[in-house]
């Protein structure tokens, strides 16, 4: 595994887009290496757009962000999730997981024993061949996740993967999830309409508040890893949820 | 599923034998309307010139469906990376695809020396707009979130374009073809329609033509099931085609 690289910060950070909308307003962020942070709000707060500025597909039209998308150029340092799986329907699951070392220049060849391995580590070793025509919704994320972690990445940035999953699906991707975090040293921006995942998953929860966009609060959920089903139905779990809860009432 | 096969053929037995049935016990004149045998035994006689006729009317219509796909492509390329260019071309593009045929084949004959390029250029005309509309479509329809992968992975303007605009273009160009395909085929027809029976070599509109001057109509009958029979393989060879090339993936080709 690599070791982790630089923390990525947001600097007083304002995203308006043509037309006078403002996404984004005095944002101030910072996510320490390997840490897993999530990030709630009402629909329309800009969310998604902390993630696509932090992955270098969009700029901000005021402040600064740091990060490895943005500062190193050339390099497949970070990966992005997006709530559809977006793979590529005429490709089978090889095929889009290698996608991201292929643009890298690497071949079949020298992808395939990688690629596989991480596909059966993912839970898809028998999938390989398949199209995503043929798999279902949560198998299809899969694959889409092995695609983000196939390059190793030092920060994997995700838009509401699960919200188009059923709810057991879901739970079981969200342990997954982090048992895929741990075994790497990764930095993770999860963003989420839920107050439940967000708190079952990451260190930290940040609260947005409605447009423009802005940090509202943070909540520390200090509960160890590994997180299980007994975290989900602890009382501490349930607390957390309605401190997040309480502040996303503010929002 | 046999049915499915099974109900076209039966349909179609049932409509030349009830054919066969009128216009024996009606007792029609042959120059009006001949017995589906009478034409069978005519396409039978005529069989080595008809299918020179027919070979020469396929070079039309595959060469200008070719030269469309050809240019269809190129054109939806260049507008498909310029906007500003498509503007400015794509009226031209409708003009010329809503000209009748018939009405430009004449003065396309005039203008270019030779028959064979004339008729070429008049299935090109027909042919070549379905491919050019669908395949800029196409081009523009790729995945949003998949541009952005390919922009993070910072792939080059050739990776972008053989990986994810050619597959993602695939569907739309196939529809396109399948259309074309049939048109390119009409193109050709009128084409020889309007240059008429002049030439040396002739394709199967010229064989109507003449046939009808002659009022052989029996040998109208045979080269027009000729072209109607080739019509349908083209139909179903692209059908094949889009079947190979979609059929795992694309919504349209899966059961």
């Amino acid at each position: 595994m690599g070791e982790p690289g630089g923390h990525i910060t947001l600097e007083g950070v304002e995203k308006r887009f043509p037309g006078g909308l403002v996404a984004l307003q005095g944002v101030d962020l910072r996510i320490e290496p390997g840490e897993f942070v999530s990030i709630v709000g009402p629909s329309g707060c800009g969310k998604s757009t902390i993630l696509r500025l932090v992955a270098g597909l969009d700029t901000p039209s005021r402040g600064r962000v740091d990060a490895p998308a943005v500062t190193d150029s050339g390099s497949a340092a970070t990966a992005y999730v997006f709530q559809e799986p977006t793979l590529m329907p005429w490709a089978s699951v090889f095929d889009n997981v290698w996608l991201p070392l292929r643009l890298t220049g690497q071949s079949r060849a020298a992808a395939l024993g990688p690629v596989n391995e991480l596909l059966t580590s993912i839970g898809l070793g028998q999938f390989a061949g398949a199209f995503p025509a043929e798999l279902s919704g949560g198998m299809r994320m899969r694959a889409s996740i092995a695609r983000a972690l196939v390059t190793r990445p030092r920060l994997l940035l995700m838009d509401e993967p699960f919200a188009a999953l059923d709810e057991i699906t879901r739970s079981r991707l969200n342990a997954d999830l982090l048992a895929w975090w741990q075994a790497r040293s990764l930095s993770v921006m999860f963003v989420t309409h839920s107050v439940y995942e967000a708190v079952f998953l990451s260190q930290r929860v940040l609260v947005m508040s409605a447009r423009p966009g802005r940090l509202l609060a943070e909540i520390r959920i200090e509960a160890p890893y590994p997180r299980t089903t007994a975290f989900r139905t602890s009382q501490v779990y349930q607390e957390y949820c309605q401190r997040v809860s309480a502040a996303l009432e503010g929002a | 599923m046999m049915s499915r096969r099974l109900l076209p053929v039966l349909t179609l037995g049932l409509l030349v034998l009830g054919w066969e049935a009128l216009v024996r016990l009606a007792e029609i004149p042959h120059y009006i309307l001949p017995a589906p045998t009478l034409v069978a035994q005519t396409l039978w006689a005529n069989l080595p010139s008809l299918l020179a006729s027919w070979w020469f009317t396929m070079k039309i219509t595959f060469g200008g469906l070719a030269l469309a796909v050809l240019g269809g492509v190129a054109i939806a390329a260049v507008f498909a990376l310029s906007r500003r260019l498509e503007a400015a071309l794509f009226p031209l593009a409708v003009l010329l695809q809503v000209t009748p045929i018939v009405a430009i084949a004449p003065l396309i004959l005039i203008y270019v020396e030779s028959t064979t390029a004339a008729l070429l250029l008049c299935a090109w005309v027909v042919a070549f707009f379905p491919i050019l509309s669908n395949t800029v479509v196409g081009l523009r329809a790729a995945d949003p979130n998949l541009r952005d992968l390919f922009r993070l992975y910072r792939a080059t303007p050739w990776q972008r374009l053989r990986l994810l605009l050619v597959p993602s273009a695939l569907p739309y160009f196939i529809a396109g073809l399948k259309i074309s395909g049939g048109l390119s085929l009409i193109g050709a027809v009128t084409a020889e329609m309007v240059a008429g029976v002049a030439g040396r070599e002739t394709g199967l509109a010229s064989r109507i033509l003449e046939a009808s001057f002659r009022s052989e109509t029996p040998k109208m009958f045979a080269a027009l099931v000729l072209l109607m029979f080739t019509g349908v393989l083209v139909f179903w060879g692209f059908n094949a085609l889009s079947r190979a090339l979609l059929g795992r993936w694309h919504a349209s080709e899966r059961p």
